[in-house]
C-alpha cells in the first residue's frame, strides 16, 4: 500500500516564463566574465576559479538530473569526475593525447560503469542505495590509489592539455574557457529537453509515487537506470574537462567528501532545476574561494590576531553558514529566487 | 457459458500464521460487474493485490483472458489489460489532474524512451486524457495539481487513470470509500455507463451501490469465499446473513 507523501514537489518543468530569466542571466554572466576578467588585473586566476564552477556545474546538474527529478540520492557521483579524469590522463600518458579519441573513451567508460553499478544499486531504495552507491565510488577510488603506473596515491600531472584534432587550441585559457562553457550549455539544454520529454516525465513520476507508475503499465527500474547512465556520462564529461583544468589527476577527483559536495551544490542551488545546481555549484566554490577574505573583512572590529585567526579556520564558519543555507533557505538558492513570484 | 475473462483458482495469501485469503475461487464473465463484499479485514484488498499482482501468492493460479498471468510483474499485467485502483489514493501530487491521466495514456501509446519534445503538450496523449476525466466529471478541474483536490475528486481521478490504460478488466477497490453523497452519486452513475463496455471487479463497502450494480456478488469471510450468486439471492443466503449479523448495511 502507498502512502502519497503530499509534500510540494519541484513544479512541472514547463517553467513560467518569468523564471526562465535565472538561466538567461546565468549564462550571459558566463559569457561576459572572461571580458570583465581582462580588466581585473588577475585574468589567469578569474578564468581558471569561473572554469571550475562551469566544471562542477556540469557535475552538479548531472546529479541533479537523478536526485531532482528522480529522488536517487547517488552518493558516489565524484566516481565519474574519476573516471573521466583519469580515461584523459591514461590515455594521455599512452601517447593518445587527442580529445576526439579521450572524450569517447572516457564517456564509454562512464556509461558501462554507471550501468553496471545502476543496475546494481537500483535494486535498492532509499538509504541502502546511498550506501551502495557510496561504496562503488570507494571501490573506483581505491583502485585509483593503487595504480602505481598511474602516481598512485600522489596522482600524476599531464604534460599538457588534451589537444583538438591534433592542435593544441585548449593551451589557451580563452579557448578553454569558452570549451568549458559550451559544454555546460549543451548539457544544460540536453537536459532541459530531457526533463520535459516523454523519458523525463515517467523519471518524475516515479520519483513521486513509483507503485502507482507500476500500476499504469511502466516499470521505474529501466528509467532510473537510463537516468542513471545518462547522468554518469554527463558527469563523466565533468571529469575529463577538471582533468584538462587542473593538468593533473589524483584519486583527489572521486573522494567520498567529493561526492558529499556535488550532493551540498545541488541541495544549496536547489533540487529540480537544472540551472539551480550550476548556482549551487558556483556559490559552493565561491565561497570556498572567498570566505577567508570575507571573514577577515567582516571581522574589522576585533583584533588583527583573531582576524587573522579567524580567516584561517575559515572551514569551521564554512561548515555551519552551509547547514544555515540548507535549514532556512528550504529550496535552495532557487527557492529564494521563486519566493518572490509566489508571494 | 462463455470462457471466464478471469479466474481465481485455489488463491491464497498468508502473513506468516495469518491466512488473509484463502482457495479463493471466483471467475469473471466479460462484460459482468462482479462484486467483492465482505466484513473489514476479510481480505478484499489483498485479493486485489494479488490480482493485479502487486503482491505474490502463496499459491493458486490466476487466469487472464486463458493465460496464466500468476508470475507476471505488475505492469505486464496492465499490458495485458488489467487496471487498478486503489482503496487508499495513490496518485502523482505533485502533477495536474490531466498528467496523472496522460501518463496512463502515454504508458500504452508508442515508446516512453523519448528525450526530445514536451511531453506535457502532446495532443493525441492530453485528448485521451481529457476524455477520461470526462468520463469521471473532472474535466473542469483538469489543470489543478492533483495534490490540492478535493478527497472525492481524487477518487474520481483513480478511476479515470485506470481508464486511460485501456483495461479489458478494471479492479475497482472501495472506489466511493470517503466521498460525499453527491460525489459518490456521482461515481456511481460512471460506473454504471462503464458497465456496458468492460468488465469491472468492484470492492465497495456501500451495500446500496452494490446491489444496484453488480451481475454477481462474491461474499468474501476470514478470507474465503463463502457465497458467489446474483445480488437477491446472496441477500437472501443464510450464511451471509449470519457473516454480517450485526451489521445494518446487508439488511
Ligand atoms: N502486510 C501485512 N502483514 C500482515 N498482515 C496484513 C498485511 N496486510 C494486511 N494484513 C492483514 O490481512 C487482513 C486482510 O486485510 P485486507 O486489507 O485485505 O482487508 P480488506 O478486506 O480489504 O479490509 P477493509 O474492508 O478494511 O479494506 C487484515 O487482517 C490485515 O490486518
Ligand atoms: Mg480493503
Amino acid at each position: 500500500m502507498t502512502e502519497i507523501a503530499e509534500t510540494p514537489s519541484a513544479p512541472a518543468p514547463s517553467l513560467t516564463t518569468r523564471l526562465e530569466i535565472v538561466p538567461v542571466v546565468l549564462f550571459t554572466a558566463f559569457a561576459a566574465a572572461p571580458l570583465l576578467a581582462a580588466y581585473s588585473g588577475a585574468e589567469g586566476y578569474v578564468l581558471s576559479l569561473l572554469t571550475r564552477v562551469m566544471i562542477f556545474g556540469i557535475a552538479a546538474m548531472a546529479l541533479d538530473l537523478i536526485l531532482g527529478y528522480g529522488a536517487l540520492v547517488s552518493f558516489g557521483h565524484a566516481a565519474f569526475l574519476g573516471l573521466g579524469g583519469y580515461a584523459v590522463g591514461i590515455l594521455a600518458s599512452h601517447g593518445f593525447e587527442d580529445a576526439l579519441v579521450q572524450i569517447p573513451i572516457a564517456l564509454a567508460a562512464s556509461a558501462a560503469f554507471a550501468f553496471v553499478t545502476g543496475a546494481i544499486s537500483l535494486r535498492t531504495k532509499g538509504v541502502y542505495f546511498i550506501m551502495i552507491t557510496l561504496a562503488f565510488g570507494q571501490m573506483l577510488y581505491f583502485l585509483a590509489t593503487s595504480l602505481a603506473p598511474y602516481g598512485g596515491d600522489d596522482g600524476m600531472t599531464l604534460a599538457s592539455r588534451s589537444l583538438i584534432a591534433g592542435s593544441a587550441w585548449l593551451k589557451n585559457d580563452f579557448t578553454f574557457y569558452w570549451i568549458c562553457l559550451l559544454c555546460l550549455l549543451g548539457a544544460y539544454a540536453l537536459s532541459r529537453s530531457i526533463v520535459v520529454s516523454r523519458f523525463g516525465r515517467v523519471l518524475r513520476g516515479t520519483r513521486e509515487n513509483a507503485v502507482r507508475m507500476e500500476a499504469i503499465g511502466f516499470r521505474p527500474f529501466r528509467f532510473q537506470l537510463a537516468a542513471y547512465v545518462i547522468s554518469g556520462i554527463m558527469a563523466g564529461l565533468a571529469g575529463c574537462l577538471l582533468a584538462n583544468q587542473a593538468e593533473f589527476i589524483s584519486p583527489s577527483f572521486m573522494t567520498w567528501q567529493r561526492s558529499g559536495e556535488l550532493i551540498f551544490m545541488v541541495v544549496l542551488g536547489g533540487l529540480g532545476s537544472l540551472h539551480g545546481a550550476i548556482i549551487g555549484a558556483a556559490a559552493f566554490l565561491l565561497l570556498e574561494e572567498f570566505l577567508p577574505e570575507i571573514l577577515h573583512m567582516a571581522s574589522f572590529f576585533l583584533a588583527e590576531e583573531t582576524r587573522a585567526h579567524l580567516a584561517e579556520n575559515w572551514k569551521m564558519v564554512f561548515g555551519p553558514l552551509l547547514i544555515l543555507i540548507v535549514l532556512f533557505a528550504r529550496g535552495g538558492i532557487m527557492g529564494l529566487l521563486r519566493r518572490p513570484h509566489h508571494g | 457459458m462463455a470462457e471466464p475473462l478471469l479466474e481465481l483458482r485455489n488463491l491464497r495469501k498468508s502473513y506468516g500464521a495469518l491466512v488473509v485469503t484463502d482457495d479463493v475461487n471466483i471467475s469473471v464473465q466479460p462484460g459482468e460487474l462482479h462484486a467483492i463484499i465482505g466484513p473489514n479485514g476479510a481480505g478484499k484488498t489483498t485479493l486485489i493485490h494479488q490480482i493485479s499482482g502487486m503482491l505474490p501468492s502463496n499459491s493458486g493460479q490466476i487466469l487472464f483472458i486463458g493465460e496464466d498471468i500468476s508470475q507476471l510483474s505488475m505492469p505486464q499485467r496492465v499490458e495485458r489489460g488489467l487496471a487498478r485502483s486503489f482503496q487508499i489514493t495513490s496518485i502523482l501530487p505533485g502533477f495536474s489532474a490531466l498528467e496523472n491521466v496522460a501518463l496512463a495514456v502515454q504508458a500504452r501509446s508508442g515508446s516512453s524512451f523519448r528525450f526530445f519534445g514536451n511531453a506535457s503538450r502532446e495532443n493525441d496523449l492530453n485528448g485521451l486524457a481529457m476524455e477520461c476525466l470526462g468520463e469521471v466529471g473532472l474535466a473542469a478541474r483538469a489543470r489543478i495539481p492533483a495534490g490540492l483536490l478535493s478527497h472525492g475528486e481524487k477518487r474520481q481521478l483513480e478511476l479515470a487513470v485506470g481508464l486511460a490504460t485501456a483495461p479489458k478488466l478494471l479492479l475497482l477497490d472501495e472506489p466511493l470509500a470517503g466521498t460525499g453523497h453527491d460525489e459518490s452519486q456521482r461515481v456511481v452513475e460512471t460506473l454504471r455507463r462503464l458497465k456496458s463496455r468492460l468488465t469491472i471487479v468492484l470492492i465497495e463497502h456501500d451495500m446500496e451501490a452494490v446491489f444496484s450494480l453488480a451481475d454477481r456478488v462474491s461474499v468474501l469471510v476470514y478470507g474465503r469465499v463463502i457465497a458467489t450468486d446474483t445480488p437477491e439471492r446472496v441477500r437472501a443466503n443464510p450464511d451471509v446473513r449470519a457473516a454480517y449479523l450485526g451489521e445494518e448495511e446487508l439488511v
